[in-house]
């Protein structure tokens, strides 16, 4: 076979791909540096990262503390050098510090990496490890409160329930509870009664972001928005004449202990709860619409939250039953709703529809007081217009000057709120729901309330939010 | 004290592969022979010193007595192959053998923190592949009909990928391997020569239209056969060889173009043909979605190079076992959480040189077969480490292949020498030519 002439521009095809080989390959040498400089930290701060715990072989955890500088959490040493969490306030801040040896919860979990790096001056590192001395981790400073958390935890009581308090504007939580509680210093020993099969307290449930309770009146925020969005101009003329129990078909809708509150509007009806108002009202609105404005709310989807949550559910669709519309109206049914979640729709409200991510960590120190990294506030996005939020806020403005609000009915500043009085068992006690903001033309705190089997909203719920804002405004 | 020795002995050691690495590049400075050889011998110095210092900590961490003697074991290995391929080679390239070395320290060492009876097994079949390779140089030297029969090269290759798609044993949902006897031989991993060797033989004798054609064909049916199998990794580092070759052989763009469009193509058919493309494009786009699952191979990964950072968590403080087969395509996740994203970086590095060493090699050669082979093989060489690699730090999907000299593996670690030993035939071709010449001339 005749050989052909070899090609003679062989070599400078060679250096064409070597170029672009190698300048491949020098592309990924950077994105590699570049995972390792910036995106590394935010990749392995994760709770399935199992070697962050090794870290704890080099590092003493740092200290968690409250805004106001009290400790929450710190590693003591006893005489043979064994370490030991300390949580100084015990079952006050028990599901929002959580704890991170069985499991990781709370800020515990959240701040791990941080706790778990040091930041202290790079001499006394090398000294350290040289000398086989464990350095001191970062300390975490958290947005809680311990004078809130205090007076929302006396408010609340032995009862079971759970409380938030946040600042819509920014996002900041200052107050989480959830009842019972658990001493997280006695967490090994409690360990295998709180998780026995025959406990039926949930301690360990954080109830204010995974418990889920039917948001009974509070819901009306929904039912009436969607009502304004269906009748813009003409909402303000809708009228209702209460007659204490409402029958539709064969079915009734009775209002809160069969109270009858006559000829209303429907800032009378939104104000003083009228189920009957809200049950006719329910059946004029179109149900896909009303799923998606549920959504839109955040109803079946992932929350911005920083914790692990609970997922609330809204299950009405286009072709539900009477019944099903009667009772989704009002807030029973099935609609299921955590406590949390309830918080961040009337933040959006209190925020002119925009929604803030919540957040616990405030910044992270070093050990000398250094500061190492700050957390600013962040929007997860618009639940609804701004003129549709000040529609509500001016709705639950009534709720609290002309309705069922009135326990926190002030001259010391304007709360503008719901209540809800939720059935989830015939026979038994609701449970109570107040949520809501103050001041009313300039929010500065959001407070959510649920007690579980307590009663009315009106009556047991709005009394605990009104001596946390008491004890806000005081200072 | 201990405590110490182990602390600096890891930053000393970056400071080592850092040395090393520099000086290899710094290689390509000098052109006087003597300069060169002393670059090659602080080269060996660094080597030597890293490897005692990584031992050492094994030793001191494991506390195991069999550490001791396996480190002399490879002294001795690394010090007459090193002496004695010299002695018998005078005219080969060092550079190439001390990186070669390099990257096999660098193997022993991470997989005798992994599993100390792999990293021996690793050694055994290191040096059964050394001193089998030995001869390929001295064969290339000798043997003129290599370049005559491509269709031995050709068919050969095919039949055994066939036979691998047909009855291979299956693992992590591939055909990758055929039992032989208590081995399991992964011959994908020589059919890459045998295809190289194809390819130039082709192109050696022509290449009009009708070859190329032809050619193409034969190139395509190895790389369906591959994705049949559905080792991806392979059938790329294939593709990209084939374009590459293609190209040098021809200089024509039309071909150039038409290969990496044609290989977009079937990129998008592949997709949305197999399942399991879907699956590793998924599990790249997002793992944090399924991390229990798909994504939990490489998130383990990410978090192994992001808790090292840097610097690195020191031999035994890590977790790299955590990530499912690290001691094959994951290893390079495991250097990067013990030894340091510096020292990974470094591994990187010392790649890259061998493969410039290689296209230095091709620019060199005048008769085209040679340049097909040596650019052939350093395209193969070049495309499965940036693949390996990149599928570890998340920077392309993963596809399954393993980094040449430092995973374990039998198959990877004898192809690789076979394609080292072919490279260093050819250099020292080329300098037994050039003496000739030298000769004629005086």
């Amino acid at each position: 076979m005749k050989k052909m002439k070899p090609n003679p521009d062989a070599n400078k095809s060679i250096l064409w791909i070597t170029y672009l080989m190698v300048g491949l390959f020098v592309g990924m040498i950077g994105y590699f540096g570049y995972f390792l400089q910036v995106q590394g930290e935010n990749v392995i701060n994760n709770s399935y990262n199992a070697r962050l715990d090794r870290f704890s072989d080099r590092i003493v955890r740092g200290e968690l503390q409250s805004n106001d500088g009290h400790v929450l959490a710190r590693t003591e040493k006893d005489e043979e050098g064994n370490e030991r969490r300390v949580y100084p306030y015990g079952a006050l801040f028990a599901h929002a510090v959580g704890y991170f040896d069985h499991g990781k919860t709370g800020v515990e979990a959240l701040a791990n990496f941080y706790l778990l790096t040091s930041h202290i001056n790079l001499v006394e590192q090398t000294v350290n490890a040289l000398s086989g001395v464990k350095n001191i981790g970062d300390n975490v400073i958290t947005t809680l409160d311990v004078d809130l958390q205090q007076v929302a935890s006396d408010a609340l009581g032995g009862r079971r329930g759970a409380v938030i308090a946040m600042e819509p504007d920014t996002g900041r939580i200052l107050v989480m509870i959830s009842r019972p509680e658990f001493d997280p210093n006695t967490l090994g020993m409690d360990w295998d009664g709180l998780i026995a099969g025959d406990n039926t307290q949930a301690q360990l449930l954080n109830r204010a972001f995974q418990g889920l309770y039917p948001p009974g009146s509070t819901f009306k925020i929904l039912t009436v928005l969607e009502y304004i969005r269906e009748h813009p101009d003409t909402w303000r003329d809708y009228t209702f004449d209460c007659e204490g129990v409402y029958a539709c078909e064969d079915y009734t809708i009775s209002c809160y202990h069969g109270n009858v509150h006559g000829h209303q509007t429907l800032e009378q009806a939104f104000a003083n709860s009228c189920n009957g108002a809200f049950a006719a009202l329910g059946q004029e609105l179109k149900l896909d619409a009303m799923h998606d404005l549920a959504e839109k709310l955040l109803f079946n989807q992932e929350l911005p939250l920083p914790l692990a949550y609970s997922k609330s559910s809204f299950t009405m669709n286009e072709g539900a039953s009477t019944w099903e519309i009667l009772q989704t109206a009002i807030g029973q049914g099935n609609t299921q709703i955590s406590p949390m979640h309830n918080g961040l729709i009337t933040a959006a409200i209190a925020n002119g529809g925009i929604l803030m991510k919540p957040y616990l960590i405030e910044r992270v120190e070093s050990a000398a007081g250094e500061e190492v990294k700050r957390f600013l506030p962040e929007a997860a996005g618009s639940l609804m217009t701004a003129t549709e939020a000040q529609d509500l806020a001016e709705l639950m403005r009534l709720v609290v000057t002309e309705g069922t609000g009135s326990a926190v009915r002030t001259d010391a500043y304007t709360v503008a709120g719901k209540t809800g009085s939720a059935e989830f068992e015939t026979g038994r006690e609701t449970h109570a729901w107040f949520t809501g903001f103050a001041p009313a033309e300039n929010p500065r705190l959001v407070v959510t309330v649920v007690v579980e089997e307590a009663g009315s909203g009106g009556q047991i719920a709005a009394p605990i939010a009104r001596r946390i804002w008491d004890r806000y405004f005081a200072r | 004290m201990v405590n110490v020795i182990i602390e600096v002995s890891k930053y000393l050691m970056i400071l080592l592969i850092a040395v090393y690495t520099y000086l290899n590049f710094s290689y390509f400075r000098f052109h006087e022979e003597r300069k060169q050889r002393r670059v090659c011998r602080r080269q060996n110095t660094a080597m030597f010193v890293l490897h005692f210092l990584a031992n050492l900590i094994l030793y001191l961490k494991s506390g195991d007595e069999r550490v001791v003697l396996f480190y002399l074991a490879q002294v001795i290995f690394l010090a007459a192959y090193i002496g004695l391929y010299q002695l018998f080679y005078r005219n080969l390239t060092r550079i190439l053998v001390n990186n070669m070395c390099m990257l096999l320290c660098v193997s022993w060492i991470i997989l005798t923190r992994l599993s100390f009876d792999k990293a021996v097994r690793q050694f055994i079949i290191v040096a059964i592949a050394a001193l089998v390779t030995w001869i390929i140089p001295f064969i290339m030297d000798r043997v003129w009909q290599l370049s005559r029969i491509p269709w031995v090269y050709g068919l050969l290759g095919l039949a055994l990928l066939v036979v691998v798609w047909m009855v291979g044993n299956n693992s992590y949902g591939a055909q990758l391997s055929i039992g032989v006897g208590s081995f399991s031989l992964q011959p994908s991993e020589f059919v890459k020569i045998s295809f190289v060797f194809f390819v130039a033989t082709m192109f050696y004798r022509s290449t009009d239209f009708l070859t190329v054609a032809v050619t193409t064909a034969v190139a395509a049916a190895h790389v369906l056969i591959l994705v049949l199998s559905k080792d991806l990794g392979s059938a790329l580092i294939f593709f990209i060889t084939y374009v590459g070759m293609l190209f040098v052989a021809t200089s024509n763009w039309l071909y150039l173009l038409t290969g990496i469009l044609s290989g977009c193509g079937a990129s998008v058919l592949a997709y949305t043909m197999f399942a399991h493309v879907r699956t590793r494009v998924a599990a790249f786009r997002n793992p944090w979605a399924d991390i229990d699952n798909r994504g939990y191979q490489i998130t383990q990964s990410l978090f192994a190079i992001g808790t090292g950072g840097w610097f690195g968590m020191g031999l035994y403080q890590g977790m790299p076992y955590k990530i499912p087969v690290v001691e094959k395509d994951f290893v390079f996740a495991a250097i990067s959480e013990e030894l340091g994203g510096i020292f990974a970086l470094c591994v990187l590095l010392i790649c890259l040189g061998c493969f410039l060493q290689f296209v230095m090699v091709a620019v060199r050669m005048q008769a085209s077969f040679y340049k097909l082979i040596a650019f052939g093989l350093g395209i193969e060489y070049l495309t499965q480490v940036f693949l390996t690699v990149g599928g570890v730090i998340k920077f392309i999907p993963s596809t399954g292949v393993t980094l040449p000299l430092v995973s374990y593996g039998g198959s990877s670690i004898l192809s690789t020498f076979i394609l080292f030993g072919v490279i260093q035939g050819l250099y020292i071709l080329k300098k037994n030519d050039e003496e000739d010449y030298e000769e004629d001339e005086a």
